[in-house]
């Protein structure tokens, strides 16, 4: 405990970038994220890196393109609205090859929305997160402890598979401070030889591209691109399971549902009822293995989002549908109420007696 | 194994959040596991402002307050908004130089302690907030100990370390405060 | 003796260009001043979404490909991660600068930004086959406005360095255009003072070179180059619009 200190979520994603080695910042403010802006704007001038208020999220995402193809760690961040804009950088992210990390503390939409969580940009993140065939890792925090540890992690994984990592966080969890150590292992950054930062007329000269007018060319980029997603879907999945060993009811959520579900399962352990949480700490990749064992055993599946039901999908797929799943949720900024969760559960606890 | 959930609401301005956070340093300082959510957006510009921290002996999952063991309300809204959700046999402070009416709970335990009057009368006009959790760690027996010390000196930073004794003796008089 | 060479920094393949366009003198201006000045090892550039897309492989200095109007932007990226090691310049042109990116324009001129832009304006979109672009002259007939510019319905054209000009930001704004062998010695020398003022460090230069386009415009190339001295040049004049740190110039 002695280590620890009381964090918002949103600066303990700072300052575990910082200890990661990111010295390049760039972002637009937009709540309720704007906190991680702030405590950069503060740090990197003391540390000789950059912080630099964009004119626009389209701005800053480019200007990560930018850092990134210069073979430097670089961040930026911002809310659902403002992630849409970046969403043509994350495209051409992806097209290029080029590791960067991107925070999403998501609020409520579509469009303008409000300034509340939500987990409604799943489809968004998990699903490549701009036009073409492309993933981003997705990492979703369930703790402000996660918003550091994974925010790090980010790094390492983007540097790893020449990949954006994005952090799927949500107001909540942006806002909430809790105990965070902030001692880390980093993996250095690996060398980076397609980096373009000036040939030093040593090597013969690099190109940061997305373009390929040849279609034949571009379907093998894409193919490699797929070999390479496959092979984090095999190794770099996450999850915790929480007393799923007895369950007859998985309940499953990430973020801040996964946090008032926990209480609903304890609640409903205390009343006897064999219930379970899975909770996805990688929501791309999404960690299929606790999901098809648990379709063999339990006989019911509940997700708990902050969505009109989008990792439901997910779930789905990764069941093969062999057991019900039924989605309990709240849109547009609420949030479940333990309550809600706890009746949720104990309607199918009921039809399983 | 121990969790209490304390819920502050007050005016924007009257360092609800802070006595939040002071309240979950404690918590941290004393090695026990802690949240603090504070409501955010249009509402912490000028109107009502309120933060709910949660301490714990056991792991905690949600951090947001349905139902507070404890209700610190600083101001007629807050108490209206929020008396009905504490739970029954919990506490209710608050700042009776600002509310007028009683808690109407009859199930709870109300304190009512006069921090806006107080606090001008000791020439600390912006410490009602410090002398109202003064009065509530005094009910959980918690005064003068090192621990408050503790927490006081990383809650304030070292640019304001001139407050330190001022909020001390702002604690001090609400834990001596006697209806 | 050889009397014309190749200059280093420009590589050695054909370029796509057509007929009579000037891309092609302006490319090899920018590698003649990156040679004269040495600095090929630490130079990235950037190429914008146009005709001159695939910059990338025509210079032999690192390279970057930037998604339609960003290029200030990454190279603002660029620069802020080494900003003593990296010569960083931009190559774009009117529909990517003046209006797809003009917000990234406008503010990496605002904060001065250490880094030297090339703008082409030929007064029209090329790549997609003859738009209308920001710099289209009014009543100018294009594929998107195929009655002539009507300024009522479009607007009036941007006039780029006149507008930057009036920001506190900038370093050095140089209208110049390559339809001549004097004018292109003009710009050749406005290039040149372009990146040598991110050498000193002194920040954000733009040349606005006015170029053809005899393709789009319809015209043979020789008549695309009076074109610009009898329209383009007339509305867009020739010239200094900020030298702060040559203040006569002003």
């Amino acid at each position: 405990m002695a280590n620890k200190v009381l964090m918002k979520g949103n600066e303990a994603i700072a300052e575990a970038a910082i200890k990661a080695g990111c010295k390049h910042y760039f972002g637009y403010p937009i709540t309720p994220q704007t906190e991680i802006a702030a405590y950069m704007a503060k740090k990197m001038p003391k540390i000789g890196g950059t912080f630099l208020q964009a004119e626009s999220e389209i701005a800053a995402i480019n200007m990560v393109y930018g850092v990134s193809s210069a073979g430097y760690r670089v961040m930026t961040s911002s809310s659902s609205p403002g992630i849409s804009l970046k969403s043509e950088g994350l495209s051409y992210l992806a097209g290029a090859d080029l590791p960067a990390v991107v925070i999403n503390v998501q609020r409520g939409g579509p469009g303008l929305g409000d300034i509340q969580p939500s987990q409604s940009d799943y489809f968004q993140a998990t699903r490549g997160g701009g036009h073409g065939d492309f993933h981003m890792i997705v990492l979703a925090p369930g703790s402000v402890q996660e918003m550091a540890s994974l925010t790090v992690k980010g790094f390492e994984l983007a540097d790893k598979y020449r990949m954006t990592a994005m952090i799927l966080a949500d107001g909540t969890m942006g806002q909430m401070m809790e105990p965070v150590e902030l001692d880390f292992d980093v993996a250095p950054a690996p060398e980076k030889p397609w980096a373009t930062n000036g040939t030093k007329m040593q090597r013969k000269h690099n190109i940061t591209n997305s373009l390929s007018l040849v279609p034949e060319e571009l379907e093998k980029f894409n193919f490699a691109r797929y070999e390479r997603y496959k092979l984090i879907e095999e190794t770099e999945a996450l999850c915790e399971e929480y007393l799923m060993d007895d369950a007859e009811i998985a309940v499953t959520a990430y973020g801040i549902a996964s946090r008032v579900t926990k209480n609903a399962v304890d609640e409903a352990r205390k009343m006897g009822i064999k219930v379970g949480l899975i909770r996805p700490i990688t929501v791309w990749p999404f960690p299929k293995a606790p999901y098809e064992k648990a379709a063999e055993k339990v006989n019911h599946i509940i997700t708990v989002e902050l969505s009109m039901g989008q990792m439901i999908e997910d779930v789905m797929l990764a069941t093969k549908c062999k057991v019900p799943v039924t989605l309990c949720n709240r849109a547009g900024g609420m949030i479940p109420s333990v309550e809600q969760v706890l009746e949720e559960i104990k309607k199918y606890a009921k039809r399983g007696e | 194994m121990k969790t209490t959930k304390y819920l502050f609401s007050g005016f924007g301005g009257q360092g609800i959040l802070f006595s939040g956070k002071f309240l979950a340093y404690k918590g941290l300082t004393a090695d026990k596991n802690v949240s603090w959510l504070p409501s955010y957006g249009p509402e912490m510009r000028g109107g009502t402002a309120s933060c709910g921290v949660i301490i714990s002996d056991g792991s905690i999952g949600s951090p947001i307050i349905d139902k507070p063991d404890v209700l610190i309300a600083m101001n007629l809204p807050s108490l209206d908004k929020y008396e009905s959700t504490v739970v029954s046999g919990g506490t209710i402070v608050l700042d009776s130089s600002l509310i007028d009416r009683k808690v109407e709970r009859t199930d709870v335990n109300a304190v009512y302690v006069p921090a806006t009057r107080l606090a001008s009368e000791n020439g600390m006009p912006t410490l009602a907030n410090m002398i109202i959790v003064g009065k509530l760690l005094a009910l959980e027996g918690e005064t003068g100990s090192e621990i408050i010390d503790e927490t006081l000196k990383k809650v304030i930073s070292a640019k304001h370390a001139d407050m330190l004794e001022v909020n001390k003796k702002a604690m001090q008089i609400g834990a001596d405060y006697k209806e | 003796m050889v009397v014309f060479d190749k200059p280093k920094s420009l590589a050695d393949i054909s370029m796509h260009y057509c007929p009579g366009c000037t891309h092609g003198i302006v490319h090899r201006l920018v590698a003649e001043v990156i040679d004269e000045l040495g600095i090929e090892g630490k130079t990235i550039g950037i190429a914008p979404v146009g005709c001159s897309v695939m910059a990338y492989n025509y210079f032999n200095c690192d390279m970057i490909e930037a998604a339609h109007g960003r290029a200030p932007a990454v190279a603002t990226g660029v620069k802020r991660a080494n900003p003593d090691e990296h010569i960083v310049f931009t190559y774009q042109g009117d529909g990517d600068l003046a209006s797809i990116g003009m917000a990234e324009t406008v503010h990496a001129a605002a904060r001065n930004e250490n880094i030297t832009i090339i703008f082409i304006n030929n007064a029209i979109y090329g790549m997609t086959g003859g738009q209308m672009a920001p710099t289209s002259l009014p009543g100018q007939v294009t594929q998107t406005s195929p009655y002539g510019r009507d300024v009522n319905a479009c607007g009036y054209p941007v006039k780029v360095c006149e507008m930057l000009s009036t920001l506190e930001g900038p370093e050095y704004l140089e209208r110049v255009t390559v339809n001549s062998v004097k004018a292109v010695k003009n710009a050749k020398k406005a290039i040149k003072k372009a990146f040598q003022n991110q050498i000193d460090k002194k920040g954000f230069s733009l040349v606005e070179v006015l170029s053809t386009c005899p393709t789009n415009w319809g015209m043979t190339p020789q008549n695309a180059l009076k074109w610009i001295d009898e329209k383009m040049i007339p509305y867009y004049p020739l010239g200094v619009y900020k030298d702060r740190s040559n203040k006569e110039n002003n």
